[in-house]
């Protein structure tokens, strides 16, 4: 390989990464506070990706309303999943917790198939964001670049918030032990609603760049996203944003350097975040970044 | 010799047999197919319910342990002329063609490499527990896809296997179910059924008991992959095409309302909870197209009955936990006091 195909790979592996970074910091903050893998969180991302498409096809709204609008109604999504489908299981076994993220799942894949239809749908891309720079034989395009800016943008406003306010605080705590913090006077529900309101806001903005770089929109694009960012996130240690970025970047990367460097293995692309996952797991139990799974998270 | 109980599971067997007897004969093709359907699912559902419901175990591989015995039974049963005229990515490899077997022998094989196959995934799935179980035999029956896809020689890739003989019959399906549910409800009031469910109740404390949990996993989790695995080869000779997209995670996800719905770890659920989804889907096929069993189609209106589907398991989550049958059997509706599984 030269150092070319090298560097090429590398802005491609970072664009990836950066998508799964951002799906992966949803599921690590919701993990965090409720243990609950959140099997729907892959179709909030692919929510975001459509409301952004209505807005700008249906509304002939421009783009940076769409993506606005697409966040605030997906972090109200994620609001909304929260308090019919997950609230009322707060006192549940965490099975019972886990397989109604499976029926939410399910139930936005097949209801958007249902009123949007299963075919792919072409995403209207701006054409400020197509722009194409060569570097010297490298070739960037303006989405390439803006995407893993914008990601380290929002993992430091997230850290920001988990750290430097009075909400993260609660999330910190929350993580801890939900029913302490209800004793302190802190509305446990409302912080979770917060937790799935940010993650749910991250997710759409990851579907967005998502579809910018593989321009169509389809109910099932979240569900394969979804787990590599998953895997993402246990890989990273689950509980820890940081560890969510780097884990979302690690996928990223080696499945796009596994492709360029092994078009034999190409095939098995997608199988490779699960590989990967199974054997961090076997080393490496709570992850890269991972802390003892009944201790601090984030 | 003859107490209640085993009066009361007689005679249910015998009314399983006589009711098989009878629909294969004077019923329309198209109510046998449904009950050959429910046959299969209900080995399928049982056996997923021994490591999901009786052992707690959350796992979500079954398509991936259906899909291995799907092939096994199409590899072994489709003959080697049939082979080379439809395997059109890849020549199929030498000894490929040369495995050949009668159908009750496709299918045992089929149990039995599926059941190895679960052996060794054992080792690295049961060091992780609970939510991190779920995840990982999620990426296993995912991984058993992907590998379906990519091994043309093998499986013919994405275009699936087909003109497989139509072997099922209601003897096959029934029989084996009812073979099945003995096995399964024999382990389940076991020394080693009663440690499935210490394991489910508290993992340290059966641990601290003398429990060897891992053993115990294992042997939950090999013997419902036997039976998905002759499952799986079931409806291979029924449905006589299969291809990977067959066993995606909707299949799971099937299998998960069955056993839901029905109680988790009630086997009398899970066989209940099979007739009711499988007659439900039948009946809610007004809602889309009618096309392949799965409920998963690509025409007008699809997906409506998973939409209804997936809103009833979220209500039945939120409203009626336990499901149908709680954690109760058959036997236990017959005794008068409060029995605490």
């Amino acid at each position: 390989m030269d150092l070319l195909t090298f560097m090429q790979q590398m802005v491609n592996g970072f664009s990836l990464g950066s998508m799964y970074a951002l799906i992966a910091i949803g599921y690590t903050m919701v993990y965090g506070v409720l243990r609950l893998i959140n099997f729907a969180h892959g179709d909030i991302m692919m929510v975001g990706a459509f409301l952004a498409y209505a807005v700008i096809s249906i509304f002939n709204l421009p783009f940076s309303v769409a993506v606005l609008l697409s966040v605030i109604i997906s972090a109200l999504v994620g609001i909304l999943t929260d308090k019919i489908a997950y609230k009322p299981l707060r006192e549940a076994p965490r099975i019972s917790l886990l397989i109604t993220a499976i029926g939410i799942s399910f139930f936005l894949e097949n209801a958007f198939t249902v009123f949007a239809g299963g075919v792919p749908r072409p995403f209207p891309v701006p054409e400020y964001m197509q722009n194409i720079f060569n570097v010297s034989g490298v070739i960037f395009s303006t989405s390439s670049i803006m995407v893993p800016f914008v990601t380290l943008i929002l993992l430091l406003a997230i850290l920001f918030v988990l750290y430097k306010t009075k909400y993260g605080m609660a999330i910190r705590a929350l993580s801890f032990d939900i029913k302490t913090v209800n004793l302190m006077g802190i509305d446990a529900n409302r912080i979770i609603a917060i937790v799935f309101a940010l993650g749910s806001a991250l997710a759409a903005v990851g579907g967005i760049f998502w579809v910018i770089n593989y321009p169509s929109v389809e109910p099932m694009m979240g569900v394969l996203v979804g787990l590599k960012a998953f895997a993402a996130a246990v890989v990273g240690g689950i509980g820890s944003v940081t560890g969510a970025v780097l884990g979302g970047f690690i996928i990223g990367f080696t499945e796009v350097v596994v492709v360029a460097f092994f078009p034999d293995m190409a095939g098995y692309k997608d199988a490779f975040a699960f590989v990967f996952l199974i054997f961090v797991l076997l080393f490496k139990p709570t992850g890269i970044m991972g802390k003892d799974l009944e201790k601090s998270r984030f | 010799m003859f107490t209640k109980d085993r009066l009361i599971n007689l005679s249910i067997i015998l009314l399983a047999i006589w009711f098989t007897w009878f629909a294969q004969h004077h019923f329309e093709e198209y109510t046998v197919r449904i009950i050959n359907n429910v046959a299969i699912f209900i080995i399928l559902a049982v056996s997923y319910n021994l490591i999901n419901g009786v052992t707690g175990q959350f796992s979500l591989e079954p398509n991936g342990f259906v899909a291995v015995g799907a092939y096994v039974t199409a590899i072994l049963t489709v003959d080697a002329d049939g082979m080379l005229y439809q395997y059109d990515i890849e020549d199929p490899y030498p000894w490929i063609l040369a495995l050949q077997a009668n159908f009750f022998w496709a299918l045992i094989f089929s149990g039995i490499i599926s059941s190895l196959l679960a052996l060794s995934l054992s080792f690295p799935v049961f060091r992780v527990r609970g939510d991190y179980l779920a995840i990982v035999t999620l990426g296993f029956g995912f991984i058993i896809r992907i590998l379906a896809i990519n091994t043309p020689e093998i499986t013919n890739g994405s275009l699936g296997i087909n003109d497989i003989p139509q072997a099922s019959n209601l003897y096959w399906t029934g029989g084996f179910a009812i073979v099945a549910v003995l096995a399964i409800l024999n382990i389940i009031y076991s020394k080693y059924g009663r440690a499935m469910k210490a394991v489910r109740d508290d993992e340290d404390a059966a641990i601290a008991m003398g429990v060897n949990t891992f053993k115990i996993k294992t042997l939950a989790f090999t013997t419902s992959a036997f039976f998905e695995g002759i499952g799986g080869g079931l409806l291979a000779a029924l449905l006589t095409s299969i291809s990977p997209d067959l066993f995606t995670f909707l299949l799971t996800f099937q299998l998960l309302i069955i056993i839901v719905l029905g109680g988790l770890g009630s086997t009398t659920g899970a066989i209940l909870g099979t007739i009711f989804v499988m007659a439900g889907l039948e009946w809610m096929r007004f809602l889309d197209e009618p096309m392949n069993i799965f409920g998963y189609q690509t025409d007008a209106l699809p997906g409506m009955r998973m939409v209804v589907f997936s809103l009833l398991l979220i209500v039945v989550m939120l409203f009626a936990r336990e499901g149908l049958m709680g954690k109760k059997e058959l036997k236990d509706l017959f005794k008068k006091k409060k029995v605490d599984e």
